[in-house]
């Protein structure tokens, strides 16, 4: 990466930005900022954010399209913040100051959501040296290992990338339950009975087939591997698959990078509407000059703009914010709130609480995108934003407007936000059909899966297990079983139970 | 300046290359996948580059927006990439298709190579038009006019510093005449080779709208290699029926008449436009002629058969004649040439039965590289 010396009229800026963000309550790691030219910012953006990754041409497509669309110009990326500590920023050169201003503004609160939401508080803080070192472990594998075979590889691993626990870091494990916590071993249970009756009313026959019988139901139990299926595939496949070391080593950074961008997928509608809400107070309240408005509000009507069909989690997480400072500050919440029914008085209500700032700290801390959603997207909001659900259209042929019922819209957006957007699959039985074959159970949420991926991605899940995998799923409501082995796929109906 | 990214975009071009070449088959035989796109690209769409992961069905997910409209109005194509940081949140449900750009020349190259085709050697490649001189580098001696000031001080300033003669006080640099510098050159050769393209079409009846598709496919994939070998190529368009006549591109492909075949028409018109403006011994000529090989009379088949040995073939580099079989059949045509010219190699027929046929057709044209 070019370091520039950081000009001076930035920097002042920047303490100008940052000392009206810690009046107004933010706290933020530090932050650097770099000043990068297009291509350098369009190669940063294709590695994610980071100066350094290993080698993969993944992200040279990445590059490609972003390098595309910049000189067609489509789009071009204001604003790129990491979360480390410190943070490091770009800001792309050439700029105007106003979008200078505004992207400090907005970083300010990007940091701020990093360092004190509850979803980042575990993830790698010094990840800019993690990333380095990853890029230095593949390459010396590739070294090792000839650049294609490495180089296949990772394309396997990042296929199976997503089959994470993104609640993983935050589950308390309880490890060592104990053994024989359901009952005394082995012991049948009998009816009470005086004792010269005792050899009729519990016949010894019985009872020892009872016993055999529950030993064996014990046995199975036993033999159940995983005993609960398992979310985290990528950790089970490090556990237990076949792997070379080097092997091993590449999926476990690949699972690491996955974990450490689960936080940002999680909370992107929060994260931006978080940063939109202060780079837009912090601006018009006070570092603009007058003469700077009109471009700030260009620009900021360029961020906020909707289009049909594309949610912007700027402008959904902006106003959604705006709402709740505006709710708290006049006391609409609560069950005098929820209970009224009339619609002037709700119209009027105002308690003059003033608690808006206050519980909008309180939510950046706890809440991430889909729990935010469920609670504070309220029939009047969507109203007012106009929401409205779309779906594909089999007799027209067309994406169209569903729905603009507040239910259908509220259940569509958050079913599509649930698991990031991703279907659950889970290892439900590594020892299937007792030949050690791999069983994964899609857990169907209403829409069923893409089945051309899901038929490759059978095929990179053999490469890693070696031998046979199954998917259990449902398509259009028929249970279905997909077999991947030796790279030919059958599929077969089967039980999906509900 | 060279980025970190380079490595990792040259590895993406070259996995894009493979595909691209594995899939040539699908891609000529299935004309309307590649698009073109501004004056020297194409974009390719490929299906298997990005990563498979499971994933949601696109039909049954639907999304939530934001905005005007009434319950049952369709969206229109959503826009991409005008937002920054276009977020995983309210993607559209995407094709699993990407886009690539690929040159001209670039696709020119994979086809080469997955044909085997061999260099074109161009008719007089010897004859050498003109020269350009280059400044290429820096002598000792030379002309004045041609002496490298900066060089010259700079070797002088050496000198004298390594002689100890230098006084950074009183810097007085003297160049003598062995520090002198002069620049040199160096005559580049510019080859010049010409080349037409003479693309004739029978437009009668039987040649349908499939058998017409073919043959666009067929000249996109010639054009682009001949493009790839000659610099500055010319296209004529010839389409006949019973008459001739010379048409621009877009209505060669379109017209559709009707009535009776005379190809001889075609060759006459195609030998008079070599005639008056493409002499031999300066240009490499392709004629390429399609049919579906239903020509009127034997008479006429005569006729041609002298016309291009009396015309035709003596100036061009190759005569390439492709019969597309229409729906009702193919034609006696082609085994007419190949019983009058079966020794000549200027001369190459090639049927094609259908769109999977194309790729091989022109591996016959232009596999033997003239």
């Amino acid at each position: 990466m070019m370091h520039k010396r950081f000009p001076a009229y930035l920097q002042d800026i920047q303490d100008d930005v940052e000392g009206h963000a810690r009046a107004f309550g933010l706290d933020f790691f530090p932050i650097l900022y770099e000043v990068l030219d297009y291509k350098t910012m369009n190669e940063v953006a294709a590695y994610g954010g980071f100066p350094t990754r290993y080698p993969h041409w993944r992200f040279g497509m990445d590059y490609e399209q972003l390098s595309k669309s910049y000189e067609w110009g489509m789009s071009k990326i204001y604003e790129m913040v990491i979360n480390t500590n410190p943070a490091y920023a770009y800001l792309l050169e050439g700029n105007s100051t106003v979008d200078q201003k505004t992207v400090m503004a907005h970083v300010c609160g990007h940091v701020d959501f990093f360092k004190h939401n509850y979803f980042f508080s575990k993830t790698n803080r010094k990840m800019i040296d993690g990333m380095a070192n990853h890029a230095s472990l593949v390459r010396r594998h590739m070294e090792r290992q000839g650049q294609d075979v490495v180089e296949d590889f990772i394309d396997t691993c990042l296929s199976l990338e997503n089959l994470i626990d993104p609640m993983s870091a935050f589950i308390v494990r309880s490890r060592g339950k104990g053994e024989g916590e359901d009952g005394e071993d082995g012991e049948v249970p009998r009816l009470r009975a005086k004792q010269y009756m005792d050899n009729f009313i519990n016949p010894p026959e019985y009872l020892e087939a009872q016993r055999k019988k529950k030993e064996e139901e014990k046995k199975k139990q036993r033999k159940r591997f995983p005993e609960e299926p398992q979310r985290d595939i990528l950790l089970w496949l490090i556990q237990h698959a076949p792997l070379e070391t080097w092997q091993r080593n590449v999926l476990e950074i690949v699972r690491d990078e996955a974990y450490y961008f689960v936080p940002q997928a999680m909370t992107k509608i929060m994260n931006e509407g978080w940063a939109t809400y202060w780079h837009s107070k912090i601006l018009t309240e006070k570092a603009l000059d007058a003469s700077e408005i009109i471009d700030y509000a260009d620009a900021c009507s360029g961020i906020l703009a909707t289009s049909p069909g594309r949610l912007n989690p700027y402008k959904l997480g902006v106003e959604l914010f705006r709402n709740i400072e505006d709710r708290w500050n006049r006391g609409r919440f609560g069950k005098e709130w929820e209970e009224c029914d009339s619609m002037d008085a709700k119209r009027d209500w105002d308690r003059r609480l003033g608690l808006g700032q206050r519980k909008l700290f309180e939510v950046r801390k706890l809440y991430n995108d889909v729990t935010f959603l469920d609670e504070f997207f309220t029939l009047e909001f969507c109203l007012e934003q106009k929401f409205y659900s779309f779906g594909f259209s089999e007799r027209s042929g067309n994406w169209e407007i569903m729905s603009r019922e507040f239910k259908k819209v509220k259940e569509t957006m958050l079913r599509q936000l649930t698991n990031r957007g991703q279907p659950f699959i889970y290892v439900e039985d590594g020892n299937f059909e007792n030949r050690s074959e791999l069983l994964l159970r899609h857990q169907h949420e209403g829409v069923d899966l893409d089945l051309a991926q899901a038929r490759d991605t059978l095929r990179n899940l053999y490469k890693v297990w070696t031998r046979p995998v199954s998917l259990l799923t449902r398509v259009e409501g028929k249970g279905k079983l997909l077999r991947c082995d030796d790279s030919s796929i059958t599929e077969k109906s089967a039980d999906y139970p509900a | 300046m060279s980025q970190k990214i380079d490595l990792d975009h040259g590895r993406f071009r070259q996995i894009i290359r493979g595909k691209i070449k594995q899939n040539l088959r699908k891609y000529i035989s299935q004309g309307e996948m590649i698009a073109r796109k501004g004056k020297d690209t194409v974009s390719v769409p490929l299906p298997q580059v990005d990563i498979p992961h499971f994933k949601h069905g696109g039909k049954q997910q639907g999304g939530v927006g934001q905005g005007k409209g009434d319950v049952g109005d369709p969206l229109g194509q959503g826009q991409d990439g005008d937002e920054p940081g276009a977020g995983q949140a309210g993607d559209r449900p995407g094709e699993h298709l990407v886009e690539i750009e690929v040159s001209l020349q670039e696709l020119a190259e994979i086809l080469g190579e997955e044909l085997e085709l061999p260099r074109i050697e161009p008719k007089g490649a010897a004859k050498i038009v003109s020269f350009k001189d280059k400044y290429t580098g820096i002598r000792t001696t030379g002309p004045e006019s041609l002496r490298h000031f900066r060089r010259t001080y700079r070797q002088a300033m050496r000198r004298q510093i390594s002689m100890g003669t230098y006084d950074p006080k009183n810097p007085v640099i003297i160049p003598i005449r062995d520090d002198k510098r002069y620049r040199s050159w160096r005559s580049e050769p510019l080859p010049q080779s010409n080349a037409v393209i003479i693309y004739m079409m029978d437009v009668s009846g039987s040649m349908g709208d499939e058998q017409k598709e073919i043959v666009r496919i067929e000249s996109f994939w010639i054009d682009t290699w001949l493009r790839s070998q000659y610099h500055g190529i010319e296209s004529r368009y010839i389409i006949h029926d019973a008459m001739a006549k010379e048409v621009d591109r877009d209505t060669f492909f379109r017209t559709r008449e009707s009535g009776g075949t005379m190809i001889s028409s075609a060759y006459k018109l195609c030998a008079k436009m070599i005639e008056d403006e493409y002499a031999p011994d300066q240009w490499n000529i392709y004629p390429f002629h399609f049919s579906d090989g239903d020509n009127w009379s034997v008479d006429d088949t005569v006729t041609c058969v002298e016309l291009l040995k009396t015309k035709v073939l003596p100036a061009c580099n190759l005569f390439a004649y492709g019969q597309v079989e229409s729906p009702y059949g193919s034609g006696q045509f082609i085994k007419d040439l190949r019983e009058h010219f079966d020794e000549d190699e200027r001369v190459v027929t090639s049927e094609i039965k259908g769109k999977d046929a194309i790729m091989d057709s022109i591996k016959d044209f232009l596999g033997k590289g003239r």
